[in-house]
């Protein structure tokens, strides 16, 4: 009796090990991806850095109850969803917050641009087209940003987004055309 | 078909193709502006990413220095606090020592005045005996001498 729960013990331990070890590969491969998407859903380096700590934390307790359903990138994605959403219903509550928020302008956003061979012109000219897709973005209800991120930057398929976002792919595809279709309004109307 | 005819077709085409290739550019501009935006989040999130990581420092340092400030608020309410309470204590005792002592010389008064009317009583009695054993006519003082003689019998 007792050999046997020793062996139980062991045998618990061993998956228990296993089980960390698995997190933290899925921790090392997807916590890039993770940051990026909740750095462009919030435009702030430090709260995208604590969300994403948090969306991991939160990964790391509720791990075994993870039943491979779903990929874990979209389990994870969608823990970062709830998240961010509920940082900003806290944040909504908080209304004598509401003015301290690190989020940078567009302006600075649209700064980044991938140092390529592109001439002034062409860097000048990218750099307008991406804060003009910004204003677009910060125009989007919070439900078309997230379609729209995980669509153009996560680079998601319609069936990892509704999956990730607890929609139906016809909802999905809804938002994501409506997101689409400000963008192109955003570039169209400032030619 | 009239000459008039082909030259309204011809019109139409034109009109139609022109606006096919304005929505080619559009989309192309699109696709464009779309393939950029992804560029440049990658871009920022790699260098957000890979930068020095100063904020848990500097999280702890407000971290610490708002513990600091909350213990401090904490230890003046407290202080505060446990000033206004032994003060009103303080003040409280002293009214009731205060009563006390008024009481407890109203009683002595209140003896004093009730001891000084029992001495003047037996001392009005006394001068009063005295004024009537005085005022005792001769005549009648084989009498009372008498009546002395059967009280101390």
């Amino acid at each position: 009796m007792a050999a046997g729960t020793a062996v139980d013990a062991m045998a618990t331990t061993t998956l228990n090990d296993a089980a960390a070890q698995e997190l933290a590969r899925v921790v090392e491969r997807h916590r890039p991806q993770i940051f990026r998407f909740l750095l462009s859903s919030t435009r702030d380096v430090d709260l995208a850095e604590t969300l994403t700590q948090e969306c991991f934390l939160k990964a790391h307790r509720n791990w075994a109850g993870f039943r491979g359903e779903s990929s874990a990138m979209t389990w994870l994605m969608r823990i970062a969803i709830n998240l961010q959403k509920d940082h900003w219903r806290n944040r909504r509550m908080q209304f004598w917050r509401t003015t301290r928020t690190n989020s940078v302008d567009l302006d600075e956003a649209s700064e980044w641009l991938p140092s390529g061979e592109s001439s002034i012109e062409q860097q000048l000219l990218a750099r307008e087209r991406v804060k003009q897709v910004w204003t677009a973005v910060k125009g989007l209800s919070e439900r078309q940003r997230t379609v729209f991120l995980l669509r153009y930057v996560e680079e998601q398929e319609l069936r990892e987004i509704a999956g990730a976002t607890g929609l139906s792919e016809g909802t999905v595809k809804a938002h994501l055309s409506r997101a689409v279709a400000r963008v192109r309004l955003e570039l169209g109307g400032k030619r | 078909m009239s000459g008039m005819e082909k030259r309204e077709d011809k019109t139409d085409g034109v009109k139609e193709r022109a606006g096919m290739q304005a929505q080619e550019s559009q989309d192309l501009e699109l696709e464009q502006a779309l393939k950029d935006f992804k560029l440049s989040v990658d871009a920022w999130s790699d260098a957000a990413y890979s930068r020095p990581r100063t904020v848990a420092h500097t999280v702890r340092r407000r971290n610490w220095r708002l513990a600091v400030g909350w213990a401090l608020g904490c230890v003046l309410v407290a202080g505060s606090l446990s000033g206004g309470l032994y003060e009103g204590n303080h003040q409280l005792e002293l009214k009731r020592m205060e009563a006390q002592q008024r009481a407890a010389l109203q009683q002595k008064q209140l003896e004093e005045q009730q001891a000084r009317a029992k001495i003047s009583d037996e001392v009005l009695l006394a001068d009063v005996d005295s004024d009537v054993s005085r005022q005792v006519p001769s005549a009648l003082e084989p009498l009372a001498q008498m009546m002395g003689d059967d009280e101390t019998k």
